[in-house]
C-alpha cells in the first residue's frame, strides 16, 4: 500500500510590532514581539525617538540653563531630575547649601515621587485592563501635587526651581499649610487606589507571579529603584548613601519578595507612604532661613581638570549625573545615567515565555519615561 | 402565530413592519445605552461625562452616530474585500435576529415561538463568525490575534451559558419564553436557581465581550482588536450590534430569571406598568455590566478558558444533574435552592483559592541618624 506522505507544515511565529504608536507603550517606545499564538518567544525593544540630545545641549549652556534641559530628561519627576544635576555642580562649586533650601529640595523632590507614582498607578490600571478609573482616580491626585508646583515654582511639569547652591526664589508663605492639605488628599488617593486594585481577584490573577525577575538577574542588568526592590534588593540610595537630609528622617524602605508584576505595584504603592512619612518630618523641621549661600559668585566657574557623579534616588531608580568640567562656565561633558533606560534592559528576561496580555503589564510594571530613556 | 400588527393581515407585510419597529427601535435603545454608559461610567470616575450637545449631553450620542455616518468608509488595501466588507453585517444581523423572541410584555414580541430560548442561543452565538471574518479579512495582525481570541471565547462560554438557559427551561418545563415568564407569577427563577444565575450572569459577559471578558477588544493590548481597521458607517454597526446584543441579554436576563413582568404584580397589571417593570430589572442588569466595567482588570486569555472549562463547566453539568434528579424524582423545590447556594458557595470558594495570597510586607527598618540639622 502506497501511502502518500504527511506534507509537513511549517509553523512560523508572528512578528507583531507594538508602538510607536500603541495606547500601551507609555510614549514612543516600540518593541517587536515574536509570538507564538498567545506566547509571547521574543522581544525586540527600539528606543531612541525621543532622543533630543539633551547632554549635547547642556554642555552648550552654563550652569544656570542646565537645569532646564534637566526636567525634560525627567518630565515625570523633574525636581529629582534637577537635584542631581545641581548636586552634581555644587560639588565642584563646593558650595554650602544652606539648610531651609536642602529641607524644602527634600520635600519638592519626595512630592515629586508621589506624583510620579501616581501617574504609574494610572497608566498600570489601564494597561491591566480597567476602563478609565484608576487613571481618573491618579490623576485627580496628581493634579493637586501639580497646582502645588505650579504655585511655587510657576510650572506644572518643567519646574526649573533648584538652583546650583540653593533654590530660585523663596516658596510661598502658605507652603506649609498647602503641602500638609494635599499630603491629606494623597493619603487618601493612596487609600482610594489600594482598594480598587490591591486585593482585586482579577489583579491579583494577572499581576501575580508574572515577569519575574530574581535579585541577581536584576542587579547583573542594574536596574534599580523600585523595580529592584521589588525583587528583594534592598538598595535605596536615600539609605545607603544619604544625601540631603535623608540621614536625619526616619522611613522605611519596602522590598518585595518574588519580583514579580505585583511586588513592583505593591512596593511603589508602599513608598508612597513612606514618603508622605518623610515629608511630615521635613515640614516640622522647617524654619526660616535663607535660601541661597550668602556669598554666591554672580557667574558660576567650575575648577579645571574635575569631574563628580552623583547619584540621587529618583523615583524610577538611580538618576546620576557624570560632570566633567574643564574650567568656565559650562560642562564640559555631561552624561545622564538614566534609571529606566537600565531597567528596561530586563524586558525581555521578563516577558519570554508569557503571555501577550503579560507583555504590556511587564512593560508597565517598569514604569518607563522614553524621555529618560533617549535623552 | 400573533394576531396582525395595526390589524394587518398579511403575514409578510405584518412581518416586515414588525421588523422595521425593531430596527428603530433598537438604534434608539442603543443610543441611550451609549449615553447612559458614558454618564454612569462618568460618575464612577468622578468626571461629568457629555453635557455639551443638548440638555445634559443626551443627544451627544445622536452627533456622534452622525459623525460615523459621514466618515469615510476606509478598507486597507491588502484587506480580504469581501470578508472585510461583509463581516460587519455577519455581526449584526444574528444579534437582531434574535431579537425575534425577545419579549417586552404580554405579546409585544415579533412571533411566538415555541423554542425560543433554543432560538435565541443559537442565533446569537453565529455573530462569532462575523468576528472571525473582521479579524481574517482585516490583513492586520492585531485584528486576527482579536478575531481568534472572539471565536475561543465565544465557544468556551456558550456551553456554561447554554447550560444555564436549559436548566432554567428545565424549572419552567417550557422553551417559550412567554411561558416560562408566567410561570414565575409567585416567585422567580431566581429564587430557584440561584448558581445559574451567577453563571448566566458571567457568561454573558464573556458573550458580550465586556469587561473582565473583553479580552478581544482588549484596548491596552490588540487596540480593538477586529475592528481595529474599520472606520465610519462599518465600525459603528459592530458598535450597535455590540450594545443591541447587551440591550437583549438584559431582556433575557430579566425574562428568565427575574419573572419579567409577572413577578411581583401578576400578569393582569396593565401594560405599561409590566414595561416598567421589565424596564426596571434589564435596567439592573444592564447597569451592573456598567459597574463591573469600571472597576476589575481584563482577565488573560488562558484565565478566561481555564475558568470556563473547568469551573463552570463542570459546576452546571452538575447543576443540570440535580435539576433533572429533582424534578424527575420529585421533592420539594427548596432542594433546588440549596444546591444552588452551595454551588455559589464553590465556585468563590475555587475562585478565591486560585488567587488568595496574603499581603508581601517586608521592609527595611527605619532609622534616624546623623545630627540635627541647624
Amino acid at each position: 500500500m502506497v501511502t502518500e506522505p504527511v506534507p509537513e507544515f511549517e509553523t512560523q511565529d508572528l512578528l507583531i510590532n507594538v508602538g510607536p504608536q500603541h495606547p500601551s507603550t507609555h510614549g514612543v517606545f516600540r518593541m517587536v514581539m515574536e509570538i507564538d499564538g498567545e506566547v509571547v518567544k521574543d522581544v525586540i525593544p527600539h528606543i531612541g525617538y525621543l532622543h533630543r540630545g539633551a547632554e549635547k545641549l547642556c554642555e552648550n549652556n552654563d550652569f544656570r540653563q542646565g537645569v532646564g534641559y534637566m526636567d525634560r530628561t525627567e518630565y515625570l519627576a523633574a525636581h529629582n531630575a534637577e537635584l542631581s544635576y545641581v548636586m552634581a555642580v555644587e560639588a565642584l562649586a563646593e558650595l554650602e547649601v544652606p539648610a531651609r533650601a536642602q529641607w524644602i529640595r527634600m520635600i519638592l523632590c519626595e512630592l515629586n515621587r508621589l506624583s510620579s507614582h501616581f501617574m504609574f498607578f494610572g497608566a498600570f490600571g489601564v494597561d491591566v485592563g480597567v476602563f478609565g478609573t484608576p487613571f481618573v482616580y491618579a490623576w485627580r491626585e496628581r493634579e493637586t501635587l501639580i497646582d502645588l508646583f505650579e504655585e511655587i515654582s510657576g510650572d506644572r511639569m518643567m519646574y526649573a526651581y533648584f538652583r546650583a547652591g540653593g533654590l530660585a526664589w523663596e516658596v510661598p508663605p502658605n507652603f506649609k499649610e498647602r503641602v500638609r492639605e494635599v499630603l491629606k488628599s494623597s493619603r487618601q488617593g493612596v487609600k482610594d487606589f489600594d482598594g480598587l486594585l490591591t486585593e482585586n481577584e482579577i489583579f491579583i490573577a494577572r499581576t501575580k507571579n508574572v515577569g519575574i525577575i530574581s535579585a541577581e538577574d536584576a542587579i547583573e542588568i542594574g536596574m534599580s529603584g523600585p523595580s529592584l526592590r521589588a525583587s528583594g534588593v534592598p538598595l535605596d540610595i536615600r539609605k545607603t548613601e544619604p544625601y540631603l537630609f535623608y540621614d536625619q528622617v526616619e522611613f522605611d524602605v519596602p522590598l518585595g519578595e518574588n519580583g514579580d508584576v505585583f511586588d513592583r505595584y505593591y512596593v511603589r504603592l508602599q513608598e508612597m507612604e513612606q514618603s508622605m512619612r518623610i515629608i511630615e518630618q521635613c515640614l516640622d523641621r522647617l524654619e526660616d532661613g535663607p535660601i541661597m549661600p550668602e556669598r554666591m559668585p554672580r557667574m558660576l566657574r567650575l575648577p579645571e581638570g574635575q569631574e563628580v557623579y552623583i547619584r540621587t534616588e529618583a523615583p524610577r531608580g538611580e538618576y546620576g549625573v557624570y560632570l566633567v568640567s574643564k574650567g568656565g562656565n559650562k560642562p564640559w561633558r555631561l552624561k545622564v545615567r538614566s534609571a529606566c533606560l537600565s531597567n528596561l534592559q530586563a524586558l525581555k528576561q521578563m516577558s519570554v515565555g508569557q503571555y501577550v496580555a503579560d507583555a504590556i503589564i511587564i512593560l508597565g510594571s517598569i514604569d518607563i519615561v522614553l524621555s529618560e530613556v533617549d535623552r | 402565530m400573533s394576531d396582525g400588527i395595526f390589524g394587518i393581515e398579511n403575514t409578510w407585510l405584518d412581518a416586515a413592519i414588525r421588523i422595521q419597529l425593531i430596527v428603530g427601535l433598537m438604534t434608539i435603545v442603543v443610543m441611550g445605552l451609549i449615553y447612559a454608559e458614558r454618564k454612569i461610567l462618568a460618575r464612577f470616575q468622578q468626571r461629568l461625562g457629555p453635557t455639551r450637545t443638548g440638555p445634559a449631553g443626551l443627544l451627544q450620542s445622536l452627533a456622534d452616530a452622525l459623525k460615523l455616518v459621514g466618515k469615510e468608509d476606509l478598507r486597507p488595501r491588502n484587506a480580504d474585500p469581501w470578508t472585510f466588507e461583509l463581516a460587519p453585517y455577519l455581526v449584526f444581523v444574528p444579534v437582531f435576529m434574535s431579537f425575534v423572541v425577545v419579549p417586552f410584555v404580554v405579546g409585544w414580541q415579533v412571533r411566538i415561538v415555541e423554542l425560543g430560548l433554543i432560538y435565541f442561543v443559537a442565533v446569537s452565538s453565529l455573530s462569532i463568525i462575523g468576528w472571525i471574518m473582521a479579524g481574517w479579512g482585516s490583513d492586520n495582525r492585531y485584528a486576527m490575534i482579536g478575531g481568534m481570541r472572539a471565536a475561543a471565547q465565544g465557544i468556551s462560554y456558550e456551553l456554561p451559558l447554554v447550560l444555564a438557559l436549559i436548566s432554567v427551561a428545565m424549572v419552567a418545563n417550557s422553551y417559550d419564553l412567554n411561558e416560562i415568564v408566567a410561570g414565575q407569577g409567585r416567585w422567580p427563577n431566581v429564587v430557584w436557581q440561584p448558581m445559574v444565575v451567577v453563571v448566566f450572569v458571567i457568561a454573558g459577559l464573556a458573550e458580550l465581550n465586556r469587561t473582565p471578558f473583553d479580552i478581544p477588544v482588549g484596548e491596552s493590548e490588540v487596540v480593538g482588536g477586529p475592528f481595529v481597521e474599520y472606520s465610519g458607517i462599518r465600525w459603528s454597526m459592530f458598535f450597535l450590534a455590540e450594545y443591541a446584543a447587551l440591550f437583549i441579554m438584559a431582556l433575557i436576563f430579566a425574562a428568565v430569571f427575574l419573572g419579567g413582568w409577572a413577578w411581583p404584580l401578576g400578569e393582569e397589571w396593565g401594560r405599561w406598568w409590566q414595561l416598567a417593570l421589565v424596564s426596571i430589572k434589564a435596567g439592573l442588569f444592564i447597569f451592573f455590566v456598567f459597574w463591573v466595567r469600571a472597576s476589575v482588570p481584563r482577565l488573560r486569555i488562558d484565565q478566561l478558558m481555564s475558568f470556563s472549562w473547568k469551573i463552570l463547566l463542570p459546576l452546571m453539568l452538575v447543576q443540570v444533574l440535580v435539576n433533572g434528579a429533582v424534578l424527575v424524582y420529585g421533592g420539594p423545590l427548596w432542594i433546588l435552592t440549596i444546591a444552588g447556594l452551595v454551588g455559589i458557595a464553590v465556585l468563590v470558594k475555587l475562585v478565591g483559592h486560585a488567587v488568595s495570597q496574603p499581603r508581601p510586607k517586608v521592609v527595611v527598618a527605619a532609622s534616624a541618624e546623623g545630627e540635627v540639622a541647624s
